[in-house]
């Protein structure tokens, strides 16, 4: 087959295969945009009516986050939210919803190896890594932070 | 209208910084794991280096409620118990200021496992 295309039709081959992943990146990033936007605009939202409770400059971002990860957990458990993260990629995992689903989802799953070491470890399975490192990270910043404190200033 | 643009602010820089998590995704074949470690870790960095802050305030939620925002709360609450406790501030700041979201996913976790039967994957 190969061997009796023309010219035309081996650069239009080729043509094909330069633009088709090119097209399907683009969209993924569209609907990563328009998905993850759409739950900051939530996350705005919810700090909106946060403010209107009157709750602290603290307390506000908290009632957001812990609002947002009740959604992204019950969603999860629904079965809602691996149908929203195949469409939207990147836009249902970088929201913090993403990090409630990432909680949910294998704990869900291997509940059925049992409720310790099934349940309560595998919860971390992702979680945990995330926490290690973020919380490392802190760590170091706030060490840095001190010694510069303590010895610049 | 104050309204209007502080939402349009958080649907555009939020939805902006999900499409850097895409390129990622599809650039490197990075597992949804890494894309989570990597935005936490480089949330509490560019707070450190005081780019993160701005946006913030210019965004609100779209710049907090991507993962790159619970860095910037761990930074955040680290560098300021650090300002009132001094060096022990920075191992309690970062946990205490994220204390409840991290509280939040768990027991919200447990809760829903407890409640939601595993289902097949569609």
């Amino acid at each position: 087959m190969s061997e009796n295309k023309t010219p035309q039709e081996k650069h239009y081959a080729r043509l094909v295969d330069e633009l088709t992943p090119n097209s399907r990146h683009l969209r993924g990033c569209v609907r990563a945009f328009w998905v993850g936007g759409l739950i900051c605009t939530i996350g705005q939202l919810l700090t909106m009516l946060a403010q209107t409770l009157e709750l602290g400059e603290l307390t506000a971002p908290m009632f957001t986050s812990c609002a947002l990860i009740f959604l992204g957990t019950t969603l999860t458990g629904i079965g809602v939210y691996d149908r929203i993260g195949k469409y939207a990629g990147a836009g249902s995992v970088v929201p913090i919803t993403g990090f409630a689903n990432s909680v949910a989802a294998p704990a869900i799953e291997f509940r059925r190896e049992g409720m310790v070491l099934g349940l309560g470890a595998k919860l971390f399975q992702i979680a945990g890594p995330v926490l290690t490192y973020g919380i490392s990270a802190s760590i170091i910043v706030g060490v840095l932070y001190w010694a510069a404190k303590e010895w610049l200033l | 209208m104050e309204v209007f643009w502080d939402l349009l602010k958080a649907f555009v820089v939020g939805g902006l910084i999900c499409v850097v998590g895409q390129v990622l995704i599809q650039t490197t074949k990075l597992t949804n794991a890494r894309i989570l470690v990597l935005f936490v870790t480089a949330g509490v960095f560019l707070t450190a280096l005081g780019v993160y802050k701005p946006l913030v305030d210019f965004a609100g939620a779209g710049a907090t409620v991507p993962l790159t925002g619970f860095g910037y709360s761990l930074a955040m609450g680290a560098i300021e118990a650090v300002n009132s406790y001094g060096i022990l501030g920075a191992l309690a700041g970062g946990v205490t200021r994220a204390a409840a979201g991290i509280a939040a996913a768990i027991f919200f976790g447990l809760i829903n496992a407890l409640i939601f039967k595993p289902r097949a994957k569609p």
